[in-house]
């Protein structure tokens, strides 16, 4: 489940020597992939990549170390400590959920604020937007981002475009869908999917993917702050993987930024999820085994995306790779 | 062999229905070689779902796995009043039908192990696995109910008398795509049978705490309905009959509830006792288990001895551990094989892998 980069080359400024990288057999790159397809086909591993927890900071107050579910559960706990009108719902949520995201918040903010649904993807989305433009702070849990597809068209025809059709009169901002995301080794066809790309061409929705519990939990908050019907998708491979040091408090990440996470002057790669941890790794391979100095950036937000910050970048480092999790 | 008695007649529970004049009959008539059929059937899919979760705890079994064990009754049930002809639909939880639906044990735990001698080649999987006129293993909740109603269609279309059982669980009964399907059948007249299969939890989510009514054989509304005690296999065969002439005489659709248990949690991740008691499950195993049932029902009827059924037993063990051998030694497929059939092609389709430079081929 490595990396699945395709290679722009446009800038007649590029000072790379890359013709072999193409070519396949000559190049070490391919070499070092190679072995490491043959040694994780031995091992079957889940995937190849190592959690890179960011530094830890005090920019936002006290820390504690949490993994991605726990970040998730503290955002809602704050969540529903200060705002009175937030409700948590979808199946399974009330004992915690199957990846623990909910875990005691119903003992704590009791059973009208946290509770099950049936199994009823399109009805809970429905009932979402409908508690949402009612005022509530609606946060709605789709079990696998494999399910969101009979909730489609509510997204879509409904969420996006309430405020649009109704000359601002009406809207759902109020409306957080969260799901869990991304391939997990043994998630196959319905347990896997990334199905982002489905809804980041929808004007009046937002979608954001973390790469990390600190960021999951400002960039979650900010979500359910924003005031536009927001998708959070959650990459569960990091449910439990990816541990860190994260805020207590609440704190916001902003949206439609991306983060520079390591500067470069060859090639600009941008991704976001798990395959930013991919991605750090092959950037510093690259640096290491064939000299090329790369960016690496974090979408954060998928849409809308941060255009400015892409398109500053790569007028630097001309050669742009997009990658994402398969 | 003669000593034994050939035909006997059992009283069965009596079907609560909706929108019927009547039931099915509440005797079935029972033949020595019928009930030997139905025991060794159901111990089949018993000790199959068995060496299925022995694998999986070996990790021999990967990935997702959804164990029919207590439920046996209803596949066995359904096939005896069913023609092979005749078209199913299921849910995830389809190992019982592929069997009854004619897939052996080999080919069923060779898929499971994700290997070539595998129903479906390996690629698909325990929640993917497929026969003539049994489209599956669905992993979608609720989703293979519309494609059941268009298989009937398929069938009324074509006049060829048969009928499609579209079967799904007590947790899927609240997906909007059901109720769809109900009106479609219903206003078509399509000779569909919505069978609910009712263990009580979807997930660990109790009915009681996920449908406003749990009265399955009577959500569709205008869709008359029987409740049968999914636990006898005679029951099960008794309705499905009713429910298959029902449907063959153009009356459109019915549903059946048919009220059963599963030992095992939702899946192999589920020990399934956090939402229920170990003494719950235990009771229903002592009282109502359906391959013990029949058992008694054969024995006290002088219709088979201990030791036929002993050696029946005997016979499925060694078929069962046959099938895993198998299943654990056959070669996955090869890796050319992972990309074919995505399209229906002509010519063949590249496809990325997982870097640039190793590309996959498809064809079909």
């Amino acid at each position: 489940m490595a990396a699945a980069a395709r290679l722009f080359i446009r800038g007649a400024h590029s000072t790379l020597a890359i013709s072999g990288v193409g070519t396949g057999k000559q190049s070490s790159l391919f070499k070092l992939s190679a072995g490491c397809s043959s040694r994780l086909k031995a091992q079957r591993h889940v995937a190849h990549f190592t959690f890179q927890p960011d530094p830890p900071t005090t920019e936002y107050g006290a820390t504690q170390k949490m993994n991605l579910f726990q970040s998730i559960t503290s955002a809602l706990d704050n969540t529903l400590a200060s705002d009175p009108t937030a409700v948590i719902f979808g199946e399974d949520v009330a004992f915690g959920g199957v990846f623990r995201c909910t875990v005691g918040l119903r003992d704590k903010y009791g059973k009208d604020r946290v509770f099950n649904t049936p199994l009823c993807e399109q009805g809970i989305v429905g009932f979402g937007i409908g508690a949402a433009t009612a005022g509530a702070t609606a946060i709605a849990e789709i079990q696998f981002a494999d399910y969101i597809f009979p909730a489609f068209d509510q997204i879509v025809n409904e969420a996006a475009k309430y405020r649009y059709r109704s000359g601002n009169l009406f809207d759902c901002g109020n409306l957080t869908i969260r799901a869990p995301w991304g391939c997990v080794g043994h998630g196959s066809l319905y347990h896997s999917q990334s199905p982002e790309a489905y809804f980041v061409h929808c004007p009046g929705i937002k979608v954001v993917i973390p790469r990390s519990p600190l960021q999951a939990k400002g960039l979650l908050l900010s979500c359910i702050a924003d005031n536009n019907p927001c998708l959070f998708f959650e990459p569960k491979i990091l449910y439990r993987a990816a541990v860190e040091q994260v805020p207590v408090d609440s704190y916001t990440i902003p949206l439609s930024q991306a983060e520079v996470l390591q500067e470069g002057s060859d090639l600009t790669l941008v991704a976001w999820g798990t395959q930013i941890h991919v991605l750090k790794e092959v950037a510093n391979m690259a640096q290491e085994k064939l000299g090329v100095s790369c960016e690496v950036i974090d979408l954060r937000t998928i849409l809308p995306w941060d255009t400015e910050t892409v398109c500053k970048v790569t007028a630097a480092a001309p050669a742009v790779t997009s990658a994402t999790v398969v | 062999l003669s000593d034994f008695t050939p035909q006997a007649t059992f009283d069965i529970k009596k079907c609560d229905v909706h929108r019927l004049e009547a039931g099915p009959p509440v005797k079935a008539e029972l033949t020595r070689e019928q009930g030997l059929q139905y025991y060794r059937t159901m111990q089949m899919v018993r000790r199959m779902e068995l060496k299925a979760d022995q694998l999986y705890k070996q990790k021999i079994i990967r990935g997702f796995c959804h164990l029919y064990d207590g439920q046996e009754a209803c596949a066995a049930g359904i096939e005896a009043a069913i023609n092979p002809s005749d078209h199913l639909i299921t849910a995830y939880r389809a190992h019982g039908y592929t069997y009854t639906r004619g897939v052996s044990v080999r080919e069923i735990l060779a898929e499971l192990t994700g290997r070539i001698g595998g129903v479906a080649k390996g690629k698909g999987g325990s929640m993917h696995m497929y026969a003539p006129h049994f489209y599956g293993g669905n992993g979608i909740v609720g989703a293979q109910v519309p494609l059941g109603a268009g298989i009937a269609l398929a069938c009324q279309y074509q006049g060829n008398n048969q009928i499609c059982v579209a079967l799904y669980g007590d947790g899927a009964a609240n997906q909007g795509q059901l109720f769809e399907s109900f009106n479609m059948a219903a206003l078509w007249k399509l000779p569909c049978v919505f069978i609910c299969e009712n263990n009580k939890y979807g997930m660990g989510t109790s009915v009681e705490r996920a449908s406003a009514s749990t009265d399955y054989y009577k959500r569709g509304d205008f869709i008359p309905g029987l409740r049968v005690d999914g636990m006898d296999v005679l029951c099960v065969r008794e309705a499905a009959r009713f429910a298959a002439d029902h449907c063959r005489a153009g009356k459109g659709p019915i549903i059946m509830e048919l009220q059963t248990y599963r030992y095992h949690g939702h899946s192999m991740s589920d020990p399934g006792v956090s939402y229920r008691t170990r003494e719950e499950i235990q009771e229903v195993r002592s009282k109502s288990d359906p391959i013990s049932l029949l058992k008694e029902r054969l024995l006290s009827n002088n219709m088979a001895s201990v030791e036929e059924l002993k050696e029946i037993d005997i016979q499925i063990r060694k078929e069962v551990e046959e099938a895993a051998q198998f299943a654990t030694s056959d070669p996955e497929p090869p890796l050319e094989e992972l990309c074919n059939h995505i399209f229906s092609n002509n010519p063949p389709l590249e496809v990325r892998g997982t870097n640039p430079w190793s590309k996959l081929k498809s064809i079909s």
